[in-house]
């Protein structure tokens, strides 16, 4: 009987559905502008280091002008158009960038690394969807449980982070816009190009002029911003150690803050779990978005009556991931984002190994050009260990163990971050009892990393303040 | 010699059941004139049987349509915004053919539209402001989520087009399915707006239409025993009494509206008059 | 799980309980989400010509009608063994899948292709007869034949919880077969749910089979991914406990060759490269044939071609 070899063959993504400029201006009051004092930056290609175009870096006049432009549109059209109008644009919006997704998740695989079908299949139809979901409340706030006639705020300065650029768009400009609030939303300087493209579907929808704005440019542009004197209120994605920065900034003003800052979220895997699909649970936890996620599940903790069994079989999965060129359709984990990004995950990874823990990576080809990371395990990891308790931001796992219910809690809860949580039982009184004592403002039990516009998503402690997503969402964006 | 005058296509106003446009079986049909008095078209004359084949394609389509994710029905019911859009003009013609002016005609279709946007965005939101988590003294997990009652008949009333979509969108946006009983007077909007709801990615069956005697049909629907709850908004008033008394037969839900205004914010009365709410508790404990 | 507790007969149905009950649980949704996330893997060029020829060496070449005769069984073994008949590069089939009572008439037509004769027994498709009934139906295809036997589980006994009833049987059935292959149908569209599916694989092998089915064919839903996958779980794990190798066959439903490729898929990323062979994953299917052969010419051409120049057996 004839044996036949069955190895995917390269699937690549066209990239020719994009069209990149040469160079980027400023998205201020509708227009493409220049920036006042001519610097300008990079975007780069973290999968070839290829230069993708060149971005105008915004200096304080560049912002003055930006939230100028809100205000004046704040308070001429957006602020008094009624709720049922906004929705149409929102509605608008949405549709747009469901019938261009395929462009703008190229776009995004280009910019950011993920893999496409991450991009594809995650990021923008959760983007769509979350416009979707705040244009209908645009015409139904009185029934948001904020009052009978809840106000906006006024402008909103909104900075986002590289690792989800046109997901995190949209999670800050979607609730703002709906609630009658302008926008002036800076872009991560590593992913400035699907910001820039969501300008051109502003102008498509013909919103009106003013009511988004986009600054480009890294933390002295989004330092601008947050500290500018006409800006109401701040919401920030990012590093803990920036959300505090930001804090400091707009303490003793009257400003408004949100923060969706860091986490190291505990995945807890009992006994009784059903044990493949926690392996994809653990898997999906760490390895989605090469573990440049906030949520990310970075903490293993299994029960040590399984945990020999649970580790044979994510390291026998791990083995299937195929990494690579982010734009194939058959590619699980991409390229880390930026150089920057990739040193700091080496460091904890040298220092994990320092420590004492045990470091296991899949053997795979990396490519030569590009940042690129192996998805990684350490095993015999201890609470005292830098790797169990710093964010790493990367594919790179930390296992530990635990004996009972209680002591999973305590170790779950034992840091500063609060974002999420993991539980994998087939008990369903137990994972109740878990996700009361978790304290981290996600639960997901049997499952991770599952998002959606109507759950509100945020964390406790230092992972950050407010909640988006959901009825919740709204109140970061009402004068409540 | 001068071209001939091109005689127009003239349209078969027909039922709509199960995703279909059937006339009825009964072979009827009544006259229906324009605002002049001169005639515009035949409308079907739906009997009780075409009433009991539309229950069962309502019945049929519930499992399905209730069982869409909320943001998928979103999605129809603003696709359907989109269609009528698309034939605003149409409808204006129609409203003007049946007596309106041209700015109310404008108007109403205009309110039609955005009142689908309206309750296209409620698919995702109800569950969330009128569910709850409730905190029970004890050791468990308790909430309680709206759910769809399941087939409503409605009984429309005579504002053709806005009264007719604000009664049929609160009733579907949740996962029911209903069997609507057109304005017997102007019948003929409604039926032009099954074609818009034809072409949506609505479901077959999810909403049926019948035209014909209100008088004739609806104790049939009122009595039915797999219909669980009706709509008498449109329901002659000296009707009332016994229809209710019908729907008492097997608990049917009843809305009864009074002085409805089809143009002021249309509230969350329609959407709960038709969800049952279900409370679940589950113990917590390791 | 010992190896001796795995080869040793159980001894009570409250033992085989105990031990199926205590197989880690499947998490629907976790199992569906994955399933349909391998679905999205891209086969392409070279990759998609490898995987259609293996999918064509690997289809078992179905008919199961009651209005089957000897010559339409005749028919079937002619396409098994040139499927496309201007082409002799196409690979032959793994088995042609008959009645018992038609066995015969394919091993005479099938003689010397090194094509196999599979023949479904033990009173297939529902199972419902007595014990000496589904042996003999088993004997008899054996003697006129068959190199491997499809049967199927009592589910009845299997969903009221009479395990060893449904054990007992595969291991007569399998003694019955002597040197013929066992493929145990699962009938998964009636066990419902994938708990039931991995108990009842665990179960089938433990109790010697060397294949384990999903359906008959005659039940909706037949063949699934997620079914499929969950089974593809169960060998692999068996595999890494008992050092047995068992193999997989998803029947009934499988019709384009961009459903057979998901499946390979499946197999490749599950139970792995070692499953890739018609030794160890098998499809049951009839239609199925004519569509993989059809996007194989349009590999081979660069046009897309048409049913009408296939042929219909």
């Amino acid at each position: 009987m004839s044996e036949h070899i069955f190895e995917y063959a390269p699937a690549p993504e066209s990239a020719s559905i994009v069209d990149i400029r040469p160079a980027y201006g400023l998205f201020i009051n509708g227009e493409w502008v220049d920036g006042t004092d001519g610097r300008s930056f990079k975007s780069v290609n973290p999968a070839t280091e290829e230069v993708l175009a060149e971005i105008t870096e915004a200096g304080p006049a560049d912002v003055d002008r930006a939230v100028t432009a809100a205000r004046t549109a704040f308070e001429t059209v957006w602020g008094p158009m009624p709720g049922r109008e906004r929705a149409k644009y929102l509605f608008r919006i949405a549709r747009l960038i469901q019938e261009r997704s395929r462009e703008l998740a190229v776009l995004e695989t280009i910019d950011n690394g993920k893999p496409i079908r991450e991009s594809r299949d995650v990021d923008l139809p959760l983007v769509a969807a979350h416009f979707f979901y705040y244009a209908g409340w645009a015409d139904k706030l009185p029934y948001a449980g904020f009052g009978p006639d809840p106000r906006p705020l006024g402008v909103a300065g909104q900075v986002i982070p590289w690792n989800f650029p046109l997901l995190m768009l949209a999670w800050k400009i979607a609730p703002a816009l709906a609630c009658g609030n302008t926008v002036v939303l800076k872009p991560a300087e590593t992913t400035p190009l699907t910001a820039l493209a969501f300008a051109e579907i502003c102008r498509q929808a013909e919103l009106p002029p003013g009511v988004v704005n986009i600054v480009t440019g890294a933390g002295e542009t989004g330092k601008a911003l947050v500290e500018h004197p006409g800006v109401d209120k701040v919401a920030f994605t990012g590093s803990t150690e920036v959300g505090k920065q930001i804090a400091r900034a707009v303490a003793g003003t009257r400003k408004r803050l949100t923060l969706e800052l860091g986490g190291k979220a505990a995945n807890v895997i009992f006994d009784d779990a059903p044990l493949d699909q926690a392996v994809e649970g653990v898997i999906n936890g760490i390895f989605f978005n090469q573990g440049h996620v906030c949520c990310a599940g970075s903490r293993l903790l299994v029960q040590e009556t399984i945990a020999e069994e649970l580790l044979e079989r994510l390291k026998a999965r791990m083995t299937t991931l195929r990494v690579g060129d982010p734009l194939d359709k058959n590619t699980d984990v991409g390229a880390v984002n930026s150089a920057e990004q990739l040193e700091k995950i080496r460091t904890l990874a040298q220092i994990g190994e320092a420590e004492g823990a045990t470091r296991w990576s899949v053997p795979c080809r990396l490519p030569e050009q590009g940042f690129w990371f192996p998805p990684t395990v350490f095993t015999g990891v201890a609470q005292s260990h830098r790797i169990a308790r710093e964010e790493i931001f990367g594919p790179v796992l930390s296992v530990l163990t635990f004996r009972t219910p209680a002591e999973a809690v305590e170790k779950a809860n034992n840091t500063p971050y609060g974002l999420s949580a993991g539980i994998w039982t087939e008990k369903g009184s137990r994972i109740l009892w878990m996700a009361q004592r978790m304290r981290a403002g996600v639960v997901w039990a049997n499952t991770f990393n599952k998002f959606d516009p109507a759950a509100p998503f945020g964390g406790y402690k230092e992972s950050g303040f407010g909640r988006e997503g959901g009825r919740h969402g709204l109140e970061a964006y009402l004068d409540v | 010699m001068s071209e001939p005058t091109r005689l127009a296509v003239r349209k078969t106003y027909k039922l709509f059941i199960g995703g279909a446009f059937p006339r009825s079986e009964s072979g009827r049909s009544y006259v229906v004139h324009d605002a002049k008095g001169a005639f515009w078209a035949n409308a079907s004359q739906a009997s009780r049987k075409d009433a009991r084949d539309a229950v069962s394609a309502a019945r049929k389509a519930f499992g399905g349509w209730s069982g869409r994710t909320p943001y998928n029905r979103g999605q129809i019911l603003y696709r359907i915004a989109e269609m009528l859009e698309g034939r605003r003009g149409q409808f204006i013609e129609e409203l003007r053919t049946a007596g309106a002016g041209k700015a109310a005609a404008t108007a109403e279709v205009d309110a039609a539209i955005d009142r689908w946007v309206w309750y296209a965005g409620w698919a995702d939101k109800l569950g969330a402001v009128v569910g709850s988590a409730n905190p029970v003294a004890g050791p468990f997990f308790n909430f309680s989520t709206p759910e769809p009652t399941g087939v409503v008949a409605v009984i429309a009333p005579d504002s053709p087009l806005l009264g007719l979509v604000s009664v049929i969108a609160p009733v579907i946006v949740t996962g029911n399915t209903c069997v609507v009983v057109a304005s017997e007077p102007a019948p003929l909007t409604a039926i032009t707006l099954a074609e818009v709801l034809a072409t949506s990615d609505l479901p077959g069956g999810v909403v049926n239409i019948l035209t014909g005697r209100r008088a004739e049909l609806a104790p049939w629907l009122a009595a039915h025993m797999d219909v669980n709850a009706v709509d008498l908004t449109g329901a002659p008033a000296d009707l009332v009494p016994s229809l209710e008394e019908a729907a008492a037969g097997n608990l049917k839900r009843v809305l009864r509206p009074e002085g409805e205004d089809w143009t002021a914010d249309p509230g969350l009365g329609r959407m709960t008059a038709f969800v049952e709410t279900k409370t679940v508790w589950h113990p917590v404990g390791v | 799980m010992s190896t001796e507790t795995l080869t040793d007969a159980p001894g009570s149905n409250a033992e085989l309980r105990a031990y199926l009950h205590g197989l880690p649980g499947v998490d629907q949704v976790g199992a569906e989400e994955r399933a349909a996330r391998l679905a999205t893997r891209s086969i392409k060029t070279t990759a998609k010509a490898a995987a259609i020829d293996l999918a064509i060496s690997m289809v078992d070449l179905t008919t199961l009608e009651g209005a089957d005769t000897p010559g339409k069984v005749r028919a079937l073994c002619a396409k098994a063994m040139r499927p496309d008949p201007e082409d002799p590069s196409v690979p032959k089939v793994a088995a042609v899948c008959v009645y018992s009572d038609l066995v015969d008439v394919a091993v005479r037509a099938l003689d010397g292709s090194g094509i196999a004769v599979a023949s479904v027994a033990t009173a297939f498709p529902a199972g419902r007869a007595p014990l000496e009934a589904k042996l003999a139906d088993t004997r008899a295809a054996v003697a006129a034949g068959a190199a491997e036997i499809d049967m199927v589980i009592d589910r009845g006994a299997f969903l009221s919880g009479d395990y060893l009833k449904v054990y007992e049987e595969i291991a007569a059935v399998k003694q019955a077969c002597g040197d013929a292959h066992l493929k145990v149908i699962l009938e998964t569209g009636e066990l419902v749910t994938y708990d039931n599916v991995r108990r009842a694989s665990w179960l089938a092998m433990r109790a010697g089979a060397d294949f384990i089915k999903t359906s008959t064919g005659k039940v909706s839903p037949a063949a699934t991914l997620p079914v499929t996958l969950v089974m593809l779980e169960a060998v692999r794990d068996f595999r890494a406990a008992t050092g047995r190798r068992v193999g997989v066959k998803p029947a009934g439903g499988i019709r384009t060759a961009k459903d057979a490729i998901r499946y390979l898929v499946l197999v490749k990323e599950t139970a792995g490269d070692d499953w890739l062979t018609p030794r160890r994953f098998r499809i049951g299917a009839s239609s199925l044939l004519n569509d993989l052969l059809m996007q194989r010419r349009k590999l081979a051409t660069g046009v897309y071609s048409g049913p009408d120049y296939f042929t219909l057996d």
